[in-house]
């Protein structure tokens, strides 16, 4: 890891002091173990608070939306396919951009590993595949495969689809690796056991938003929850507009969600979200061959008219 | 409609017809087969919003 950090501030640093760009974004240690902070350098010497480690889940596309000056950024496989759909959708445009490229071996999933301890986590470190987990003043090793977000155990787009630099070289993808044994496994359920399913995934939602604001995706001035004039959804807890929310949400990103587990991993009561989205990618993949954001030239299949497109569900 | 199906709204509820206003025999013909499938189906349980209580 200490060669991707010393990669990514040498790169960083030079960006900033030949002026090409006005800031870098990337990561610094946050305050609590395993929740690293965006970071973002507009001097020299603010590369110094850079790090890199499997911490550092959150999609940094978020923060590129409508900005107007030159900006470096530290993009993993998924946020470089995130980014791209930022350009297509004309958020930001690809001349403003340095992409420093990380070739990725997945994050850890917080959830999970606070999970696995009844004491506070105090301190997380790494060394390749191995964890080291202080709790409760006492150390245990963990196998980060064992701990990997479940959506980076099941990516294959881990190294970056486009950069202008790159801190290492690049990860061998992962193969064989079945995408959607979970959303298989919905589908195979009854609609009544369907319904209890997302029912009971959904009751401890808090309406909080923390999905939302963290996916690079949900960049509406103002998203539709937040209108009251129409009103379109309950704001309340109402099991019903809580599943609103959450199934309209999944729709807008319909085409454009990239799996990144932004969503989930922001969500403070641990609710796996990714399964309406993910369905969603699914039905993209399956029906239009579309995984988003791989090109810059190619337009989404929502936005685009073919012939063959499938129709068989209008009688 | 697939997420609609996915989460637990049974399919049969769930339409989609491309009907010209020149169709009147196909309009027709839908809407028995719409009304047909959903009375099968019974009341629509989930996804509904219960008035508020008033006192």
């Amino acid at each position: 890891m200490l060669d991707y950090i010393n990669k990514i501030k040498e790169i960083s640093e030079r960006l900033l002091k030949d002026c090409s760009v006005e800031m870098v974004i990337g990561f610094r240690q946050g305050t609590l173990p395993m929740m690293n902070e965006p970071c973002f350098a507009r001097t020299p010497e603010d590369v110094g608070q850079f790090v890199w480690d499997s911490n550092c889940g959150i999609n940094l596309a978020n923060y590129l939306t409508d900005r107007k000056e030159r900006i470096g950024i530290i993009a993993k496989g998924c946020d470089t396919r995130n980014i791209a759909t930022h350009i297509i959708e004309n958020k930001i445009s690809r001349e403003q951009l340095v992409v420093i490229g990380v070739p990725c071996k997945g994050m850890i999933d917080k959830h999970k590993i606070a999970t696995l301890f009844a004491d506070e986590i105090q301190n997380v470190t790494e060394n390749g595949e191995k964890l080291l987990v202080t709790a409760g003043g006492k150390e245990t090793p963990l196998k980060k495969s064992d701990v990997l977000q479940k959506n980076c155990a099941v990516c294959t787009h881990r190294n970056p689809v486009f950069y202008d630099e790159l801190v290492a070289e690049k990860v061998a993808e992962q193969q064989d690796v079945d995408r959607y044994a979970d959303v298989r496994e919905i589908e195979a359920m009854a609609p009544q056991e369907k319904w209890d399913y997302f029912e009971s995934l959904l009751s401890p939602c808090i309406r909080c938003y923390a999905c939302k604001n963290a996916c690079p995706l949900c960049y509406c001035p103002t998203c539709f929850v937040d209108e009251a004039k129409p009103q379109w959804v309950g704001k309340g807890q109402d099991p019903a507009d809580v599943r609103t929310f959450h199934f309209l949400r999944a729709f807008h990103c319909a085409g454009r969600c990239t799996d990144c587990g932004a969503c989930e991993r922001a969500c403070p009561v641990g609710i796996n979200m990714r399964v309406f989205t993910k369905k969603l990618e699914k039905d993209c993949f399956e029906q239009f061959g579309w995984e988003a954001g791989m090109s810059l030239d190619e337009r989404p299949p929502l936005d685009t008219y073919r012939p063959d497109d499938p129709n068989d569900f209008i009688k | 409609m697939n997420l609609m199906e996915h989460m637990g709204i049974e399919s049969d509820r769930i339409h989609f017809s491309w009907i010209s206003s020149a169709e009147a025999t196909k309009f027709v013909k839908v809407v028995k087969e719409v009304t047909e499938k959903v009375k099968a189906l019974g009341p629509q349980q989930h996804f509904k919003k219960n008035d508020a209580k008033v006192a």
